[in-house]
């Protein structure tokens, strides 16, 4: 796919796109082994500041760092300006998905959306029905994946509006940046992404549930522990945001509110940021077995007596069939077509798609509805043929539980490796928070990087790294 | 703060401390075995080991056979060993990320830092050749770790719970070093003007990083009250009991006023600290050393108790 993929840096006769110019008229004046240099710094930085993930099933349970690429990624400012407008669209749209989904269902009731998406679908929660959450926000915070085909072709490949991750590592790779190259910030001027965390604890804390009395909200992060794989993210986003980083056995329900123990007592908590999945939230409401949650905070939530961001419920428009609605859904809810366009999408249980992936799964790439990470996924052109027809007795025993999409010839940023530069699949997560107050974006977000030659695989549990990315100032 | 950060952080420093104190407990060892023939160097280490409370475990992975290499390997890393030196800095960096919002970035770093570097250090054997460096490094980076948080630790719960985790640590291991040495003192006590075993008596003091005070505050003079005097009694001493109890009482009285109120460990501590700052050393001997010692760890072991109830360390 590399040949024919559109490189973000230089253009197909070798010159440099504008975006980079800046950029790489300060690289090409470096001493040679820069980059290699700065390269080690910036794994010793990361070891000492424990910048580290778990990898989920792997057997040493070690801590392992993703790969960090010191060449930015580089958005123009006028790109940032359309992208930001259909991310924008795009998460108003959500918040009002998600509303109606748990009142009226008025796209059910239009004919718009089939309740069969809704049935037994399990990140769909009852228990939210009727209920609004503080502030009408479901989606305090929202992780919008982009990938990019050509010079304006922008596509949404992914929502993540139950807990996106990943916002540390787009603050931790600007500080290394700038550590490590302080004088190409003086030469290019980029927008600042470091007062996330401030935004953050400003959106959270203006989602107050009707308890709270008082001037300031107590926010707290809500974290499964140190050995969850996004420990890290959770402790530093507390740490960061002067908020508590508190487990489910520092928090029981008491006198209608959710309180957790601290040295002086318990303390009523206004705000949580719970990092753990809405499974695992109350073990009176969902998984009776959780250790992770706080009983009967539920109940305190539908009388107003806590936050809970993101809300119970929201994965629902994360599910890859609801996804492949999303440009009826943002029509439906704001009356404009759909800035960002979705990379086209086939729905495995209508029976004209079924057949076309069937025929051309070579070619495709195919998804489980609910799957996440980069797991449970066929990729068409870089499967064995004993990998693809396994994979179509899998499609053909439960087709609903499947789409397919085009393998997208990703946009390519190049990395630094040993032989130089060169170039390597990316896509894009910018960082939405949401509040009464309004929708605020994070200029750039996490750029992540497909490591090895010629993958369109960039999850970091499989083995793609980070970079930079930066929305240049005007 | 939260109760079970309160816990983290009184642990993380408790674990540094005694890892810190490991290290020169075994120095001093490492050192008197050098200048004793292997009856008495074994006598030596069993005394390190006893001090440590790892004597029975020791004896359950080695049997009777006790050597130099052996002991410093086992305290310090052997994996059937779940209070090694290793260890402790694994639970300490454990703590630490569990407390991460609760302590600065340069502490965390510096007990990260650590645990990379004695992890690397203790992944193979310890020779006796390598012992000093290995040693060298567990203080140092316990050092750095202190460095960072008295540089860069905001003076409030936090930083209180720190110092009295590291201070109810340090007393206690000074306590049992005196436990267990103090039949060394004895006899001496009983003989006035016999000649006293120096070479073992320096040795108490190196154990707790305190030779060169004692020298440099009583000019060479090696008198058996006035060892046990300095390490209990002398205020100015920072490994002393004394000293350890002001510290307590001090981060125990700041918390309070931070708090609005005082707790039963108050009253534990005070009468502690009171207890202390009214015996001469003379008064301890007359009750007996090892009675009094008994006494002082006991109460000491109740007042961390105490702490962990007050201030809701766990539900």
């Amino acid at each position: 796919m590399t040949e024919t993929a559109y490189d973000e840096m230089l253009a197909p006769d070798g010159t440099v796109r504008p975006a980079y110019d800046g950029y790489r008229q300060w690289l090409d004046a470096q001493p040679p082994g820069l980059l290699k240099r700065k390269g080690i710094e910036a794994e010793a930085f990361f070891r000492r500041t424990g910048i580290t993930f778990n990898v989920y099933g792997a057997a040493d349970a070690e801590e392992r760092l993703i790969p960090f690429d010191p060449v930015p990624r580089i958005i123009t400012a006028s790109q940032w300006r359309k992208l930001s407008r259909g991310i924008e669209q795009r998460v108003r749209a959500l918040n009002a998905f998600l509303h109606d989904l748990y009142h009226r269902q008025e796209i059910v009731r239009a004919g718009r959306l089939p309740a069969r998406l809704l049935q037994g679908n399990l990140a769909y929660l009852p228990q939210m029905a009727g209920f609004t959450p503080p502030g009408g926000v479901y989606t305090h915070i929202v992780g919008i994946d982009l990938v990019r085909t050509g010079e304006d072709d922008f596509m949404v490949l992914e929502d993540n509006a139950r807990t996106p991750s990943g916002v540390s590592y787009m603050l931790e790779n600007r500080e290394t940046m700038m550590a490590m190259f302080p004088e190409l910030f003086t030469r290019v001027r980029v927008r600042e992404v470091s007062d996330y965390p401030r935004r953050l604890a400003r959106s959270l804390a203006a989602c107050a549930p009707a308890a709270f009395t008082g001037d300031k909200p107590t926010v707290a992060v809500l974290t499964p522990g140190i050995y969850n794989s996004a420990y890290f993210e959770h402790a530093f986003l507390a740490d960061q945001m002067g908020a508590e980083l508190v487990e489910g056995s520092d928090l029981k329900v008491q006198g209608g509110r959710v309180a957790m123990r601290t040295t002086q007592g318990w303390q009523p908590v206004d705000v949580i940021y719970r990092r753990v999945d809405d499974d695992y939230l109350d073990p009176l409401s969902f998984n009776a077995d959780s250790v992770l949650g706080v009983a009967g905070i539920m109940d305190v939530y539908r009388a107003g007596g806590i936050t809970i961001a993101n809300a119970p419920g929201t994965g629902i428009s994360d599910d890859k069939a609801i996804y492949s609605f999303m440009p009826e859904i943002v029509e439906f809810y704001t009356g404009e077509k759909p800035i960002l366009p979705n990379v086209p999408t086939w729905r495995c249980s209508e029976a004209d798609a079924l057949a076309y992936v069937l025929d051309n799964l070579a070619d495709l790439v195919v998804k489980e509805v609910h799957g996440s990470g980069g797991y449970g996924m066929l990729i068409g052109p870089t499967s064995s043929k004993k990998e693809i027809a396994a994979f179509s007795a899998k499609l053909r025993a439960d087709p609903a539980n499947y789409i397919a999409q085009p393998t997208l010839s990703l946009s390519t940023v190049p990395i630094f490796t040993r032989a130089g530069l060169a170039p390597r699949h990316v896509d894009l997560r910018p960082f939405v928070l949401v509040s009464p107050q309004g929708i605020d974006i994070t200029p750039g977000g996490l750029t992540r990087v497909a490591l090895k030659k010629g993958s369109l695989v960039v999850n970091s549990s499989q083995g793609g790294g980070t970079k930079d990315s930066w929305v240049l100032d005007d | 703060m939260l109760g079970r950060s309160a816990n983290g952080t009184f642990w993380l420093f408790r674990y540094l401390e005694r890892a810190e104190n490991t290290a020169r407990l075994i120095e001093a060892g490492f050192r008197m075995a050098l200048t004793r023939d292997s009856g008495a160097a074994s006598e030596e280490w069993r005394s390190v080991l006893i001090t440590l409370g790892l004597h029975h475990a020791y004896a359950a992975r080695h049997g009777e056979d006790v050597t130099g290499a052996q002991v410093f390997n086992f305290v310090l890393r052997d994996r059937d060993n779940p209070a090694s030196v290793l260890a402790m800095i694994e639970t300490a960096r454990t703590n630490a990320r569990a407390v991460r919002t609760g302590i600065t970035r340069e502490v965390w770093e510096a007990v990260n830092e650590s645990w990379m570097k004695l992890r690397e250090i203790l992944a193979r054997p310890v020779a006796e050749t390598r012992l000093r460096d290995v040693l060298d490094a567990v203080r140092r980076q316990a050092i750095q770790v202190r460095g960072a948080m008295e540089g860069t630790m905001l003076r409030n719960e936090n930083y209180y719970f720190a110092n009295i985790g590291t201070f109810a640590e340090r007393a206690d291991n000074t306590a049992r070093i005196l436990d267990v040495k103090y039949y060394v003192l004895l006899p001496s006590l009983a003989a006035v003007g016999t000649s006293l075993d120096n070479v073992q008596w320096e040795n108490v003091l190196r154990s707790v990083a305190g030779e060169r005070a004692y020298r440099w505050l009583n000019a060479g003079q090696m008198d058996p009250r006035g060892i046990a005097s300095f390490l209990i009694l002398d205020e100015r001493f920072p490994r002393s009991l004394a000293f350890c109890y002001a510290q307590l009482l001090s981060n125990l009285s700041l918390l309070a006023r931070e708090y609005g109120f005082e707790t039963e460990a108050h009253a534990i501590q005070r009468a502690g600290h009171e207890r202390l700052a009214g015996l001469t050393i003379e008064a301890i001997f007359e009750q007996g050393l090892h009675q009094f010692i008994g006494d002082f760890l006991a109460c000491n072991h109740q007042l961390a108790q105490q702490i962990q109830r007050d201030y809701r360390f766990v539900e």
